[in-house]
């Protein structure tokens, strides 16, 4: 309307009837603001890029390729002191993707069985769970690692080591286990296991089909047992036993062979499973009261006992709810995953820390940092979306 | 949206006229009045709270006397407590105007990173601890041993270079502050213990048993320790270095917190005295300080010998001998440009 009128006003000049149009107006507004934001960081990113090179601090990543000169403890990677940074680097990521992996199992299976525990008719069962879940979530996470690092740390002296069999030793240095050396003969074990996991699918496809058919029912558990574990045990004897065994033999100060599970990655994989279990556990409780109680009766009607309800019936439905804010949780635990610093687990920031500080490159190894952590949770969000994708309900 | 273009602007202006008063450090200190000085989080002997909660030690020392330098009194200091890992980003940002934190000395640090190191205030090793119940007299008998290190230290870097060139292997448990690291070690968690010298000195007295652990005879790095500064203002860095050396110089000429007013007074016999003090000559202007500079310097916690005995000497619980830091007159290595 506005427009209309300024266009017909007559005599005023071309610009100010484009400053009286609303539309027009606000189009340049939004090129200022824009052109604003464009040149405050271009200020910024300039002025930064500035005073590094006044400070002397070369930036770019050509350090990554500049010799470490020090350690890293747990490696899954080959890394000795004359590697590069980059490759300390990867090392760290490892470790964070390790503790991250186990962690994200351990916290689903403890978020699963507490959630269900919790809503148990057995009063001591439900209280005693309720208990757990209520002291794990509101103690900060970092007080959870460094208590049990704490606990790890009175197991007995290396001197004193509880033995079990001579072959696994348990010490406040950790677990030493004896570490498989797998001779020629072995590839035919693993592909035994691959050959009897591809069969375990077949058979509960045709076991499916079968019991849809004509509603008999075939043992899949105990056929999917004997096909993954007994066939390369098969294997395995017929092969001749091609796996020796590097034992941990007691020397001045440790042991030496087999390998080591050190407390700190303990410590940290009990406190973050445990400390994410308890948020899981609600979120699984939520989704399980989520699913109405007609589902329950229905299957009940049915003659199904409660486990198979549970698990048939109820779980199914409450996955639904169940999973978008799992992923959350998930992503949590890895970014929580950073605080293994604080008792010296040699994790992505912990070897970033050490970096930046013997090289000076903060900027680059901040950024580092940032670019993995994201694109850990981006890749743990497009697999939890994927899934929640396929078990969406499908409107038929 | 008229909001929001005038808050963008006035941010963008709040920060150019933030980037163009980038003044003298000195002239930041004494308009702030009060000199930020990185220190340990806690190492018995060079940073620790007395029994007031005050911080006190040998690197609190040389914060004071710069202080008094500056401003004519030494307790104008505010104290930044630092890890090994987070003093030089601190230091580069301008959070502090001098690291004192026993801070080793090397060519990367001084080149790389951008810092300009005013001199040595204490000679130090590395050196490693253990239990004497270990049975083993040197650092070559480790061969499988777990260490305890403090992280982002030189010292982290020392040891792997020991382990490889001795082709011996060792566990590395990296440990954020020294505390833990001790603490760790108590605990067993490793074997041995890792730092200078000096260090080991300091933890050994806060173990319960302290006779039941030895240093071993080693010393497998050279730790010249001193403070630092940003590189670029050579004006306060001249003020920092020449405040460490006139404490050393002030030993040497015997000039001490007890008789420094008295030789201040007038000009006496010795002209490296009467120019370090004041009395002749002009050092005080040419560094843009008072005339007094020195005195005051002094008068803080007196000269390098005081501040040693008070904190490291003999009689205290570390126990140091002078060894190294003897001046060069008594056999050490200790030696400070003359006041001219």
């Amino acid at each position: 309307m506005a427009r209309n009128a300024s266009a017909r006003r007559p005599g005023s000049p071309g610009w100010q009837r484009l400053w009286s149009d609303e539309r027009t107006r606000g189009l340049i507004y939004q090129l200022l603001v824009i052109l604003g934001v464009a040149l405050f960081v271009a200020f910024i990113v300039s002025n930064t890029i500035a005073n590094l090179q006044r400070a002397g601090l070369a930036s770019g990543f050509g350090f990554l390729f500049d010799q470490a000169f020090f350690d890293i403890n747990q490696r899954l990677i080959d890394y000795t002191s004359t590697s590069t940074f980059g490759r300390a680097l990867v090392v760290g990521l490892l470790n964070t993707v390790l503790v991250s992996a186990m962690g994200i199992v351990a916290a689903t299976a403890i978020g699963f069985v507490a959630g269900v525990l919790r809503l148990s008719p057995n009063f001591l069962l439900s209280r005693l769970v309720g208990a757990y879940v209520e002291i794990t979530r509101n103690v900060p996470v970092l007080l959870q690692i460094i208590f049990w690092w704490v606990v790890l740390s009175g197991l007995p002296k290396v001197r004193d080591s509880l033995a079990l069999g001579d072959a696994v030793f348990l010490n406040n240095r950790g677990v030493r286990l004896p570490a498989p050396l797998f001779e020629s003969g072995f590839e035919w074990v693993l592909a035994a296991a691959l050959a009897g996991v591809v069969a375990t699918v077949f058979v509960a496809r045709w076991s499916r089909r079968r019991q849809n058919e004509s509603g008999e029912r075939f043992p899949v558990f105990w056929s999917g047992l004997a096909l993954i574990v007994g066939l390369p045990a098969l294997v395995y004897w017929i092969a001749g036993s091609p796996v020796a065994w590097d034992i941990p033999k007691p020397t001045r100060f440790n042991f030496r062979g087999g390998f080591n599970v050190t407390p700190e990655l303990v410590a940290l994989w009990i406190a973050l499973s445990t400390y994410t279990g308890a948020f899981i556990s609600e979120i699984v409780r939520a989704g399980i009261l989520s699913v109405s109680k007609g589902q329950t009766e229905a299957a009940g009607a049915l003659g199904l006992r409660p486990g198979q309800t549970m698990w048939l019936v109820v779980i199914p439905q409450a996955m639904r709810v169940i999973i978008p804010p799992l992923t959350s949780q998930y992503l949590n635990l890895t970014k929580n995953s950073s605080l293994a610093i604080a008792i010296g687990y040699q994790d992505l920031v912990s070897i970033g820390g050490t970096i930046l500080n013997q090289s000076g490159q903060a900027l680059e190894v901040v950024g580092i940092w940032m670019v993995v952590y994201l694109s850990l949770s981006l890749l743990t969000s497009m697999f939890m979306n994927w899934y929640n994708r396929r078990i969406a309900l499908v409107e038929r | 949206m008229k909001t929001t273009l005038k808050s963008a602007l006035a941010g963008a202006a709040a920060l150019l006229v933030a980037g163009a008063a980038h003044a003298a450090t000195l002239d930041d200190i004494k308009k702030a009045g009060v000199l930020k000085c990185g220190i340990n989080t806690g190492l018995p002997g060079f940073a620790y709270t007395d029994d007031n909660g005050k911080w006190t030690g040998f690197d609190v020392a040389y914060c004071r006397a710069l202080s008094a330098a500056v401003f004519g009194d030494p307790d104008k200091v505010k104290y930044v407590n630092l890890t090994g890992k987070n003093r030089f980003p601190a230091l580069a940002s301008g959070e502090i105007d001098v690291l004192s934190r026993n801070t080793t000395w090397t060519f990367s640090r001084d080149v790389d990173l951008g810092f300009t190191f005013l001199g040595v205030s204490y000679y130090d090793g590395q050196g490693f601890i253990g239990r004497k119940a270990l049975g083993i007299k040197s650092a070559k008998e480790l061969d499988g041993a777990s260490v305890c290190i403090q992280t982002g230290t030189t010292t982290e870097l020392n040891l792997a270079d020991f382990f490889r060139v001795n082709k011996i292997k060792y566990e590395p448990v990296p440990i954020e502050t020294n505390e833990e690291a001790r603490k760790a070690y108590v605990a067993e968690r490793c074997d041995v213990y890792t730092t200078d010298a000096s260090g080991l000195a300091a933890t050994k007295t806060t173990f319960a048993k302290p006779d039941a652990h030895m240093v071993f005879p080693e010393i497998i790095s050279k730790e010249p320790l001193g403070p630092l500064v940003r590189q670029g203002d050579d004006q306060w860095a001249d003020i920092a270095r020449w405040t460490l050396n006139a404490l050393i110089n002030a030993e040497e000429y015997g000039v001490t917190a007890a008789n420094v007013d008295k030789l201040a007074a007038k000009a006496g016999d010795n002209p490296e005295i009467n120019r370090m003090l004041g009395t002749e000559g002009s050092l005080g202007a040419m560094l843009g300080l008072r005339k007094t500079w020195a005195v005051d310097a002094i008068k803080a916690e007196g000269n390098y010998a005081e501040i040693f005995e008070r904190y490291l000497g003999t009689k205290t619980p570390l126990g140091l001998s002078r060894g190294l830091n003897a001046l060069y007159t008594n056999g050490g290595i200790l030696y400070a440009p003359p006041m001219r």
